[in-house]
């Protein structure tokens, strides 16, 4: 017979006194359950396809084909053009990441296991943000590569090349805080998912990312030039000096494309973390 | 003031919409001391449990973990107690020892002795093999023992179990049960909640049985034993006879009941020094031959049949009907 020996309390036991709450304990929360966010994508590789071969593959696939209708105002090749759109549009889709990791967090027992924790609850979704953070930078880096194989070339400095991808980045993470809302007010990750697509989409689409918004139709240009994500794509090809094509376009964030992609995610963090942390805690309250 | 126990629960009502999970629930577990709370899925058990976890706030009442208010120390609270949830609360994608250093982090352990602390739950739990897999590679009874760990990182003086062993084979559920006794022995605070009236017999100082929100006894599982009076005799024939109840007459407290096929009869005895040989003789006599006697002690089954005229889940459902027949003469009253 097979009984498990009676567990017999161990004499030199560790000292399991906790550290006293602070800031440095809130930073620790954050950092184990960044590293634990880690672990799931290293475990799970193929979760990672959206920042990993879905960027090469719209790369090449806006490069050869839209590439070869698009023509400019002022000049320029596409591929220099369609990089940071691009980015763009491969950082704002995968933003839903967050949203779909924290809805299956949400559906499983490992939160409630957290909230029985005397730790600080908003690190489950700080954690969230850091580890998407570090997927985007992966995301970032496939697109530059990629986009350097098929002839972009960043032209202004070395600071203005690392400023454009410090935006994408940026705004990348405040954006998933959007996402951490739509993942908190999901019924489960595959509902979080349909929704994400549903708004982030358009949101990539209807923009300076891909095609110059030129020749749009007066609204659908309206709701482009005002696009956060046109802010973000013609501030970095402000910065790395690719063609622009909306440079000449009057509408303000157009005219000061830093200035504006900067203060739109200042502004989406500023409304979406205090709200994701309110829909949390309200989630899990019952 | 009175002293609180070191788990206390006053008039707790929680409802869910129109379903009322909990309707005025008091519990007291003073310090030291193992209750079980038992009931029928669906009773209220996981929602008194949230509620002295601090995962659900209660509609009305008051609860005390650890001297400290649920509703409004939950961080005092949290600082003292360990959780076993229902369902699995550990990170599937992570290894066992990842599980238990997270936990230990989060529980505001530095990191040396959080990974020290884990290595040796791992062994107490003899996972220490199956340590730096991860989770999807464990048996059930595996997760729930890491589960069980979870909930031991930082010594909490007070343990909540919720249906520790529900869906675990029997031999896991042995083994839980083993190191489930082991934990008293280092003056813990227990209160888990079961479906098993046989867990709730085996493990538990006291039992609180709840029905449909409600507490509908509380006591030790002898004193609720003796609230349902005497033992069950079960006789199995190797014929039927129509002359059996009647010779079991003078020995039964009650109607005796027989199967359709004749063959098996039931019926509520006080016991005695040598029933069983006593029975067997009187059958003889009656020229009935018998295959088998049993005399049961009261169960915890029974118990439960007795407070809320139902039967419980795991209780056999009846087997194949026996029907009451009425004796003649009947009990000696």
């Amino acid at each position: 017979m097979t009984t498990l020996a009676p567990p017999v309390p161990v004499p030199s036991s560790p000292d399991l006194r906790p550290r006293p709450a602070g800031v440095v304990r809130k930073a620790c929360d954050v950092a184990v359950l960044t590293g634990r966010n880690l672990v799931h994508i290293a475990r799970e590789p193929l979760q990672l396809s959206d920042v990993t071969v879905q960027p090469v593959l719209f790369t090449l696939l806006f490069v050869f084909v839209f590439g070869a209708g698009v023509v400019l105002p002022g000049g320029g090749t596409y591929a220099d053009f369609a990089i940071a759109g691009l980015l763009a549009l491969n950082l704002t889709t995968s933003s839903m990441g967050t949203a779909v990791g924290l809805s299956t967090d949400l559906n499983s027992g490992v939160i409630d296991r957290f909230r029985t924790l005397p730790m600080w609850r908003p690190a489950v979704l700080v954690g969230r943000s850091l580890a998407d953070l570090s997927t985007a930078v992966v995301c970032a880096v496939i697109v530059a590569l990629t986009g350097l194989v098929v002839g972009w070339r960043p032209e202004g400095s070395v600071g203005e090349t690392v400023a454009g991808f410090a935006i994408f980045l940026l705004f990348s993470y405040a954006l998933s805080w959007g996402c951490a809302c739509l993942g908190m007010v999901s019924k489960g990750p595959e509902s979080a998912q349909g929704v994400g697509l549903v708004i982030l989409f358009p949101l990539a689409i209807v923009s300076n990312a891909l095609v110059p918004t030129q020749r749009m139709p007066a609204v659908l240009r309206f709701v482009a030039d005002w696009n956060p994500v046109s802010a973000v794509t013609a501030a970095a090809r402000q910065l790395w000096h690719n063609p622009n094509p909306s440079a000449s376009i009057h509408a303000w964030p157009m005219q000061h494309p830093i200035t504006a992609a900067l203060g739109w995610s200042v502004v989406l963090i500023a409304v979406f973390a205090p709200l994701a942390i309110y829909l949390y805690v309200r989630r899990t309250a019952d | 003031m009175a002293e609180r126990a070191m788990i206390q629960a006053e008039g707790l009502v929680k409802h869910y919409g129109d379903t009322v999970a909990l309707d005025g629930v008091d519990l007291a577990v003073p310090a030291g001391s193992i209750l079980a709370v038992l009931g029928p899925n669906g009773a209220g058990k996981t929602t008194a449990v949230r509620i002295l976890t601090t995962l659900t706030v209660p509609d009305a009442g008051s609860a005390w973990v650890a001297g400290h208010d649920v509703l409004h120390e939950s961080a005092a609270v949290q600082r003292n107690i360990g959780v076993t949830a229902q369902d699995a609360t550990v990170d599937g994608l992570l290894t066992g020892r990842q599980n238990l250093v997270m936990i230990g982090r989060l529980s505001g352990l530095r990191r040396a002795p959080a990974q020290a602390r884990a290595a040796e739950l791992l062994e107490q739990f003899d996972l220490t093999e199956a340590a730096d897999r991860v989770l999807t590679g464990y048996s059930g009874g595996m997760r729930r023992r890491l589960d069980l760990a979870a909930g031991l990182v930082t010594r909490p003086p007070v343990l909540f179990l919720d249906e520790p062993t529900t869906g675990l084979d029997p031999t896991s559920r042995v083994r839980m049960w083993d190191v489930i006794r082991g934990l008293v022995g280092d003056g813990v605070t227990l209160l888990l909640t079961t479906q098993y009236l046989d867990e709730a017999d085996e493990l538990a100082d006291r039992i609180v049985v709840i029905d449909h929100g409600r507490v509908i006894a509380d006591g030790t599982s002898a004193s609720l034993k003796a609230d349902t009076g005497g033992a069950r005799l079960e006789v199995t024939l190797s014929e039927p006879s129509a002359d059996a109840p009647a010779a079991l007459g003078p020995f039964v407290d009650g109607a005796v009941h027989v199967s359709h096929d004749g063959r098996r009869l039931r019926a509520p005895v006080r016991t005695q020094g040598g029933l069983a040989t006593t029975i067997v003789r009187a059958l003889d006599r009656a020229g009935i031959s018998v295959d088998d006697v049993e005399v049961h002690q009261p169960s915890l089954d029974d118990v439960f049949f007795a407070l809320t005229g139902h039967p419980t889940e795991d209780a056999p459902d009846g087997d194949d009907e026996l029907v009451p027949v009425a004796v003649a003469g009947g009990a000696p009253r």
